[in-house]
């Protein structure tokens, strides 16, 4: 399977306000990409192909529906895991990395996690 | 393989999910002619939905042979998984690590133990347990938590890919000359000279012998061969997770992780008639139940829900029965056909293909129910 793009960005007619670039990082680059769109459509049209390798067969992958529904488009952002990078709006700062496999999960002793729910 | 005519089966059967494909498979290893009958999309299809245990803790108390059959299955598992292979390339992920069910109460944790020593006692203590108090739990499952008393925990348990095992036992059953004829529900079964004629909306097949595994479509089709099969639908729910590091390594009752890293939650049970719609609340309970047993996925995403239907007897046990009316007219019907799938290839099929009966099936005649209605209608 490739992870080479599957969407193209249109030639606007005239310069969109919305379409300001925005500063963000992607695998600890900095980035200027254009705003007012997904964190997806940002990055593919910066020009990035792969967001993340799978975790069953670490096979590269890129977004394919750009609607929420194929789970192909997920990164981190700002230290949360497997984001649908489809269904977030770019902002500006953001730090993103691709998804590598699966995602971690925070593991906390079980006191801890007590002592967690009590405290709220 | 031998060339097969579907114009001549040795032996119809009606239904193409997890019991009828595991039936004809076993059927087709025995050198039969089959021709399987599946409904199509509009069916329910609970092959499709269930949440893919091979399990045995705990079941057939209050009918001790159901135990002994779910072990029996759960045994011969490793060699219906090495066939499968064999016969399709698809590997279905069967795992036997044992699996554990958690307490969330001493009281839940006592009638743990008074299910599974009954239930070792009537085995002739070949079922083997432990009860595990929250220390030594957690020594097993790191990641439960705090509102978690303990567990039981079996050896004879396990899990697989159901998704795969269908697929599996479809591609198997073909390779090995099983016709599969889809879109073809069959509204009417016929017993005639030599055989049966089951008539559907593409047309009517006809063999000396016949199976019914239609799921839930049995309760209707029974009675036209002198058999009897009153399941009703029980709705199961089932939340699955994105894909996470592993972090459980052996099935739960209501929480196990995918050999690639999914989480299913599931255990529900509902009498809600032919409704196989999800709800909030009880998918909410199942997730918090999920996030009480392992806190650490408090902040998981969940991705799919669905809603399937059990294919339920009135006391929850299966019914296996050869008609005595229309000798070479089965019905089989249950609704672990995960766990159960072994037991149908490699020991239902040689009966069916005119061996002798499993001696544990004795107990399953969908007769039980039709006695237990007469003393209702007395009552």
């Amino acid at each position: 399977m490739t992870s080479k793009p599957l969407f193209r960005v249109l030639a606007p007619r005239a310069p969109a306000v919305a379409d300001a670039t925005v500063q963000i990082w992607f695998n600890d680059q900095p980035l200027a990409v254009p705003g007012g769109r997904s964190v997806a459509a940002a990055l593919l049209a910066a020009g990035v192909q792969r967001f993340r390798a799978t975790p069953v067969t670490g096979a590269a992958r890129a977004p394919y529906c750009m609607m929420g529904a194929c789970f192909e488009c997920l990164v981190e952002i700002d230290g949360v895991p497997s984001r649908q990078s489809c269904m977030v709006t770019v902002q500006d700062g953001m730090r993103i990395h691709s998804q590598e496999g699966a995602r971690d999960l925070p593991f906390e002793p079980s006191h801890v996690s007590e002592e967690n729910a009590h405290g709220r | 393989m031998r060339g097969h005519t579907a114009e001549s089966p040795d032996v119809l059967v009606v239904g193409g999910g997890l019991v009828g494909t595991a039936v004809a498979y076993g059927l087709a290893r025995e050198g039969a002619r089959v021709t399987v009958l599946d409904e199509g999309d509009g069916g329910f299809r609970a092959s499709r939905g269930n949440f893919g245990l091979v399990w045995v803790q705990g079941k057939g108390y209050g009918l001790s042979p159901y135990a002994r059959w779910s072990r029996s299955s759960a045994q011969r598992w490793p060699a219906l998984a090495a066939a499968l292979l064999e016969d399709s390339g698809v590997d279905v992920s069967l795992r036997q690590p044992g699996g554990f069910h958690l307490c969330f109460s001493d009281e839940e944790l006592a009638e743990r133990e008074k299910r599974l020593s009954t239930l070792q006692a009537e085995l002739g203590g070949d079922y083997p347990y432990q009860l595990l108090d929250a220390k030594a739990l957690r020594e097993r499952l790191p990641a439960v938590g705090p509102a978690v008393v303990g567990a039981s925990y079996t050896p004879m348990d396990g899990h697989v890919n159901p998704l795969k095992l269908l697929r599996a036992l479809h591609q198997s059953m073909q390779r090995r000359g099983v016709t599969l004829i889809g879109s073809s529900q069959i509204s009417r079964i016929a017993p005639e000279a030599g055989g049966f004629a089951a008539h559907g909306k593409l047309g009517v097949w006809r063999a000396p012998r016949i199976v019914l595994a239609a799921g839930l479509g049995n309760r209707a089709l029974a009675p036209q061969l002198g058999l009897h099969a009153p399941v009703a639908p029980n709705r199961g729910q089932i939340l699955v997770s994105e894909r996470v590091a592993p972090f459980l390594h052996y099935p739960t009752i209501n929480v196990r992780q995918t050999d690639e890293g999914s989480v299913q939650f599931g255990d529900s049970m509902e009498e809600v008639g032919f409704n196989d719609f999800t709800t909030t609340d009880v998918l909410s309970t199942i997730a918090r139940r999920g996030v009480r047993a392992f806190p650490l996925l408090k902040e998981v995403r969940l991705v799919r829900m669905w809603a399937a239907l059990r294919v339920y007897s009135p006391d929850g046990f299966p019914i296996y029965e050869q008609s005595s009316q229309y000798p070479g007219a089965f019905v089989v019907t249950c609704h672990s056909g995960v766990t159960l799938a072994a037991a149908h290839a490699l020991r239902v099929a040689p009966w069916i293909a005119g061996g002798a009966m499993p001696d544990e099936l004795d107990a399953f005649p969908g007769g039980r129910f039709r006695a237990a209605g007469q003393i209702l209608s007395h009552a």
